[in-house]
């Protein structure tokens, strides 16, 4: 058995790249500015409002005034990073996502926090599992699920000069810096993380670590497993999901609901256009209460759970 | 912005009321027009909000429609997006593309769809439809030439049935809180909604003191009084440190006797009948 995560492995809280970046781009770019829903101390823009006060507007707990709001600082020549948490983000302004920020073209750059399940315990209401299915069909809003540090600073680098709305999916749970040499962040760009032919994990954000141990842990009894950082959740990258196909098999692995999200963006490409074997891991509906180790665990988002669905697509394509 | 042209506000004489008088009369029997040809429509609210769209864009707005995206013009946001009918007329009469473009009026392909859309309509700043969108949109437009001390202004024009959805009143709030004296919201007070009288449906009295409570200075005005409308609408921020909010006294369906204040010409279509009496009491208005 190979060794799982390192436990000296230093771990990141993506976050702090948000900010960091957010305050260094603001400072050369007066149109950036910072939204909130009375959500300061949890996206850490504390720092931000202490350096730019007048451009930190706080619409306190109102997400549709949040959204909307931000449609209107584009329209008023700034570049509004809307920083909420995830689940009330893209739950409860939904309406104003897709008629005032998608429908509406607007510059708009969503930040959601806390996404997935990182509110454990707070249990379903604060989960943000949905949010993929909610807004892919929003085809002009640019899904980006930065996987470590390195990718987050990149993808707020790039929304900012982007003209357009974008969606940048963020966690409050640790990730290491990904091992990848010379990167180059690009939406709609898969990032090969491990080679191998077998089949293909395809992960994003929180799960991509995880995969790499899976396939760490696989190449120990034989099994191949490339894996690929797919943080792009729109565009998807259809070319690096087509050379997966042809290793076979593919396994999709997100921490989101298993119905619209990643998996189901490349079971439709795959389905319509190079069908293989395919397992989709994610959440199946509402939790249960638990913290969000012992919901990954018994969910199977796990480097064993993520193996054993290897072993579970690899058996198929032999069949 | 020093290579800009610098937009200028109309002024409020006796040829600028003149203007607003004529233009309104036309964009009424036109816009009854549309709605009789797509036999689609809200010819009610259109009627109703008609003389307000006038007066914003004859004697109130700073734009240019040569140059729609111009960032120091006033904007302007429809929050009643379903009233297309009077809103594309304005837009057209205004300039921003031509009136011969109003007889494609929801057909298919056609830049005039039942809701205005930003993407492909010049004039238009955010897409509306689905109610209580345009407050916030517009909250966050004057929160934007707060902080960058630009002396454009926003006006909002809402829907009274539409005050029920709640972010208008998470907007409100807002804009009473930061004082944003830039914005304007008008409220087509016609006291009908799609299916009902408001005040039978979910009542909105007092108003008035609904928007006093939330830090707005407030103004009831005749919404078919194009003077007073002018001298409430075009009056310099000055001093007020809050927003204002009009609210526009108004009839549904105006100038149409039997549309007036009836409901089921929210989006009632006229017949060939209906449609000729209507045309010529309307003729008998400029």
């Amino acid at each position: 058995m190979a060794e799982q995560a390192p436990k000296d492995r230093p771990m990141f809280d993506c976050r702090n790249a948000f900010v960091e970046t957010l305050e260094t781009l603001a400072e050369a770019d007066d149109r950036i500015v910072a939204v909130a829903n009375d959500s300061i101390g949890s996206s850490k823009l504390g720092g931000f409002q202490k350096k730019f006060p007048d451009r930190l507007v706080n619409v306190g707990i109102a997400e549709q005034m949040l959204v909307g709001s931000s449609a209107g600082l584009a329209n008023g020549g700034k570049i509004p990073f809307v920083s909420a948490a995830s689940c009330f983000l893209t739950g409860r302004a939904l309406e104003q996502i897709k008629a005032d920020v998608a429908y509406s073209n607007a510059n708009v750059k969503l930040v959601g926090q806390s996404s997935g399940v990182a509110y454990g315990e707070l249990g379903a209401t604060h989960h943000s599992i949905e949010d993929f299915a909610w807004l892919r069909p929003l085809t002009n809003v640019t899904i980006i699920v930065p996987a470590d540090p390195w990718e987050t600073a990149e993808a707020v680098r790039w929304a900012a000069a982007h003209e357009g709305p974008v969606y940048i999916r963020l966690s409050r749970m640790p990730v290491p810096a990904l091992d990848i040499p010379d990167r180059q962040f690009r939406p709609g760009r898969a990032e090969r993380v491990c080679e191998g032919g077998d089949l293909t994990i395809i992960a994003c954000g929180t799960m991509v670590h995880l995969a790499v141990d899976a396939a760490a842990m696989l190449a120990q009894t034989g099994i191949s497993a490339r894996v690929l950082n797919h943080s792009s959740i729109n565009p998807l990258d259809t070319e690096a999901i087509r050379d997966a196909a042809e290793t076979g098999a593919i396994v999709t692995v997100e921490e989101a609901s298993v119905r619209g999200g990643l998996g189901g963006a490349v079971a439709e490409f795959v389905a319509t256009h190079t069908p293989v074997p395919m397992e989709i891991m994610g959440f199946p509906g509402f939790l249960p209460t638990g913290s969000v180790e012992w919901l990954f665990g018994h969910f199977n988002l796990t480097v064993d759970g993520i193996a054993d669905s290897v072993r579970k697509v690899l058996a198929r394509k032999a069949s | 912005m020093t290579d800009l042209p610098t937009l200028t506000r109309p002024d409020s004489g006796e040829k600028t009321l003149e203007t607003i008088r004529n233009q309104a009369a036309w964009m009424r029997r036109r816009s009854l027009q549309m709605v009789f040809d797509a036999k689609l429509g809200h010819p009610g609210g259109d009627l109703s909000a008609t003389d307000i769209l006038a007066t914003l864009y004859f004697g109130v707005l700073r734009y240019d429609p040569t140059q729609p995206a111009t960032p120091d013009r006033d904007r302007f946001i429809m929050s009643k997006g379903h009233c297309t009918g009077s809103l594309y007329c304005v837009l057209a009469a205004a300039g921003y593309y031509p009136k011969e473009e109003l007889c494609t009026y929801m057909r298919p392909q056609s830049r005039l769809n039942g809701h205005p859309n930003r993407t492909y309509l010049p004039g238009v700043e955010t897409n509306t439809g689905p109610l209580g969108h345009g407050l916030p949109v517009g909250t966050g437009i004057a929160i934007a030439g707060q902080i960058s001390g630009v002396d454009y202004r926003t006006y909002v024009l809402v829907g009274d049935g539409e005050s029920q959805e709640g972010s208008n009143w998470e907007a409100a709030m807002t804009a009473g809180h930061r004082k944003l004296q830039n914005l304007t919201v008008i409220v087509d007070r016609n006291r009908l909604q799609q299916g009902a009288r408001t005040e039978e449906t979910c009542g909105l009295d007092p108003l008035d003191a609904k928007w006093e409570a939330f830090g707005w200075h407030v103004e009831m005005v005749d919404g078919h009084d194009h003077a007073q409308l002018l001298e409430v609408l075009g009056r310099p921020v000055g001093t007020r440190q809050k927003p204002l909010c009009v609210i526009a006294n108004t009839i549904k369906g105006k100038g149409v006797s039997f549309m007036e204040d009836v409901a089921k010409w929210h989006h009632g279509i006229p017949n060939a009948e209906e449609f000729e009496t209507a045309m010529k009491e309307l003729a008998q208005d400029g």
